[in-house]
């Protein structure tokens, strides 16, 4: 036992920094209660690191043990070798520096050296997990715990929103909960405002678990914080939703890029991308309508000499064209534009969930998505030019969580959606993603390096795990933490908003305690919002 | 003192510093391989582990002649032949392995052997609990080259200090780990000592 009551495992007796340190374990520490992935504090001489243990395995002082093993009806002779010519090491990857008075600074600083030789090794305690991971506080939000103790572990979320996340794991390992929790976190303790691009109905009012049972979401939760959007009123009434608005999508407001994001979904040739320019040009804001409203032969045959387009690409371009009208919710006009009232409830700082309700098919989801995000990311270039410009405030930050997001973000089209502009960008104009997938491995390399911080649940494919971990230092230790993640609940917790990787058992979500938790904050955030208010007002 | 007394089985014939030979006071009354004897130089307390033992004639080069043809037992050899005991003389040799000046135990040679006619006495078992304490005389043990194998004399010593513990088995398990560590690399030898002290 250490000082503090945390149990020793054993002494640091080689390693390095890049690799991490070998550590023999005690005689009565049996390596069956070692588990990957905890928290573990090596006592150096003159600082103290806390580290991670990464892996286990078995030693024996003399190879010719393991030639001939001792007689499994001979438990004295096992016992004796045990912790003796037969012993366990584990390996840790020292990740930071804690409560140093080398260096005179307190908090965690990341590590530059190493503990010296036989440094005794102990579990941390939970003391030590705070020091790292911090308090639960007006900032920090309650994620999870480590994967065997009950400390909390928290998350920086102003640091979080200040760049763009992702959320990654197999299908079925709890990334929506984990989103949910996450935007539960931003919306109590974050000052940014989201627009949850919500494909599967899931965030807005309630979702369902695994095993079938139906989970509060955002709106129930939030009430005033948090306004539902449909594109598909009659299936949000049909499960009871109080929506805000109903989105409608005029034919003029589809520009030609949008059309040339979804090339592939409507099976588009680059010909008749290149002939919706040209016709954009030509009709204008009207265009669309124009072309699916073009049945003369005569002007059609005008048209395309006038532009010099192919009889088949024409014919291509109007099919394609057509899957776009027969979308339920596109009309040739709306008066309300549904960019103009995502802002606006932005403005108020209210968060907006878009319910996709039926249409979950993937024009739908990328059409609606890249408009409604390049109109709205726009919009907040302009506002953040001209705040910069008079020196004014700049706008809120803002959070667009996407899901399936490797449809935006893969390497072919990356490089043109709105998405790939927001990740790239990162905060210059107050605009981050959260981006949610199931195949990291699907998305371009150079917008995964610039997730702020990563939170990845089981992930057993290697392309996979190589690409969400791509650039981490100690990533073959992490991967080995990562694919022993349970299949549920836990997750693996990285990058600009925890001082260290973290594995996980994420925050319970769905019970009526869990609802409570978050809404007694909400209140305590009321008060709170109340007693300043009334400050300010008297002064 | 009685029991002192009793616990008095001989006197130093021959000694250097890593072993003595003592001699038996009573025929055959040897103490047994492997226990813990010791003996005192002034101040300076020795403690040895009684490795060898002989009995022979106390005229060197003469033998023992076979006298039993003519009787029903081998007790009726002695009983008709009274001058046996005194003929016959029962040796033994301990390896030092421990000193004590003062309180102070110490697991090494002491800085002087044994004297001759030096008084050596069994330890009783409070001593060789106190002695056993720590396992540092396994060292020299393993380490000495004596007419009997050092894996036999080790086996056999740590055989005897366990008689002396209630819990037999947890003490034999703490000296197989020391042996394990001394034994680092010879796999072989640790396991003909533990095969030797397993309960």
């Amino acid at each position: 036992m250490s000082e503090d009551g945390s149990p020793r495992l054993g002494i640091v007796v080689s390693g390095s920094l890049n690799k991490g340190m070998e550590v023999r374990l005690d005689a009565a520490v049996s390596v069956e209660d070692m588990v990957v992935g905890r928290y573990v504090v090596i006592e150096g001489k003159r600082q103290r690191f806390f580290g991670m243990l990464t892996d286990i395995s078995l030693e024996a002082a003399d190879r010719e043990i393991t030639f001939s093993p001792p007689d499994t009806t001979d438990p004295f002779t096992a016992e004796v070798l045990a912790g003796t010519g037969t012993y366990g090491m584990v390996h840790v990857l020292p990740l930071l520096g804690i409560g140093g008075d080398v260096t005179g600074v307190e908090g965690p600083q990341p590590v530059k050296t190493v503990p010296g030789h036989f440094s005794v090794v102990n579990l941390a305690s939970q003391p030590d997990v705070e020091l790292v991971f911090g308090r639960e506080d007006e900032k920090r939000f309650h994620i999870g715990t480590p994967l065997d103790m009950e400390t909390k572990i928290c998350l920086d979320l102003e640091e979080l929103v200040k760049r763009s996340n992702g959320i990654f794991g197999k299908s079925g390992t709890g990334k929506t909960f984990l989103t949910r929790l996450l935007l539960i976190g931003m919306l109590q303790k974050s000052k940014a405002v989201n627009l949850i691009v919500d494909m599967h109905n899931e965030y807005g009012w309630e979702g369902s678990s695994e095993r079938g049972h139906k989970v509060k979401a955002l709106k129930q939760l939030f009430p005033s914080q948090v306004a539902v959007f449909t594109l598909d009123e009659e299936n949000s009434k049909k499960r009871r939703v109080s929506t805000d608005f109903v989105v409608r999508i005029g034919y003029d407001e589809v520009e030609p890029e949008d059309i040339a994001l979804l090339r592939q979904t409507l099976g588009l040739t680059e010909p008749a991308v290149e002939a919706v320019y040209q016709l954009a040009r030509r009709f204008k804001q009207n265009w669309l309508r124009e072309v699916l409203e073009l049945d003369d032969t005569e002007a059609i045959k005008g048209l395309r000499e006038e532009f010099n387009i192919h009889e088949g690409t024409f014919q291509n371009l109007k099919r394609g064209l057509g899957i776009i009208r027969r979308l339920p919710f596109m009309v040739p006009h709306v008066e309300e534009k549904a960019v103009r009232r995502v802002l606006e409830y932005l403005d108020r700082g209210l968060n907006v969930v878009l319910e996709f309700g039926r249409f979950r098919d993937v024009t739908a989801y990328t059409l609606v998505a890249n408009m409604l995000s390049r109109r709205i990311y726009n919009q907040y270039q302009e506002r953040t030019e001209r705040a910069m410009g008079e020196d004014s405030p700049r706008p809120r930050p803002l959070v667009i969580t996407i899901e399936e997001a490797h449809k935006f973000l893969s390497p072919e089209v990356a490089s043109q959606t709105i998405f790939g502009t927001i990740a790239r960008e990162m905060r210059k104009y107050n605009v981050t993603l959260l981006v949610i997938d199931q195949r990291p491995s699907g998305i371009d390399e150079e917008v995964l390096s610039q997730l702020g911080t990563k939170i990845t649940c089981l992930l057993d494919n290697e392309r996979d795990v190589d690409s969400v971990l791509s650039g981490v230092s100690g990533k073959s230790e992490l991967k080995s933490v990562l694919s022993r993640l349970e299949s549920k609940q836990q997750a693996l917790i990285f990058g600009h908003a925890v001082p260290m990787p973290a594995p996980i058992k994420i925050r319970e979500y769905g019970s009526a305690e869990s609802y409570r938790s978050f809404s007694v904050r909400d209140k305590a955030d009321l008060k709170q919002t109340a007693e300043k208010d009334i400050e300010e007002l008297w002064g | 003192m009685r029991v002192n007394e009793d616990s008095r089985v001989g006197e130093v014939i021959e000694a250097a510093t890593t072993e003595f030979t003592a001699q038996c006071y009573e025929l055959y009354r040897i103490p047994p391989l492997g226990s813990l004897v010791k003996t005192r130089d002034q101040d300076v307390t020795l403690y040895a582990i009684v490795y060898y033992a002989t009995t022979r004639g106390i005229e060197p080069g003469r033998r023992a002649i076979a006298r039993g043809k003519d009787e029903a037992s081998e007790e009726d050899i002695y009983r008709s032949s009274p001058q046996l005991a005194e003929l016959l003389r029962s040796e033994f040799g301990a390896l030092v392995v421990g000193n004590k000046q003062g309180d102070k135990l110490c697991h090494y040679l002491p800085p002087q052997p044994a004297r001759i006619h030096a008084f050596v006495h069994r330890c009783s078992p409070d001593e060789v609990k106190e002695f056993s304490q720590s396992f540092g005389f396994l060292n020299i043990l393993l380490g000495s080259r004596l007419p009997v194998p050092a894996e036999e004399l080790a086996a056999a010593s740590l055989r005897q200090l366990s008689q002396v513990y209630d819990d037999r088995r947890a003490f034999l398990v703490n000296a197989g780990r020391e042996l394990a560590v001394l034994l680092g690399g010879e796999y072989g030898r640790l396991r003909n000592i533990l095969e030797r002290i397993r309960e």
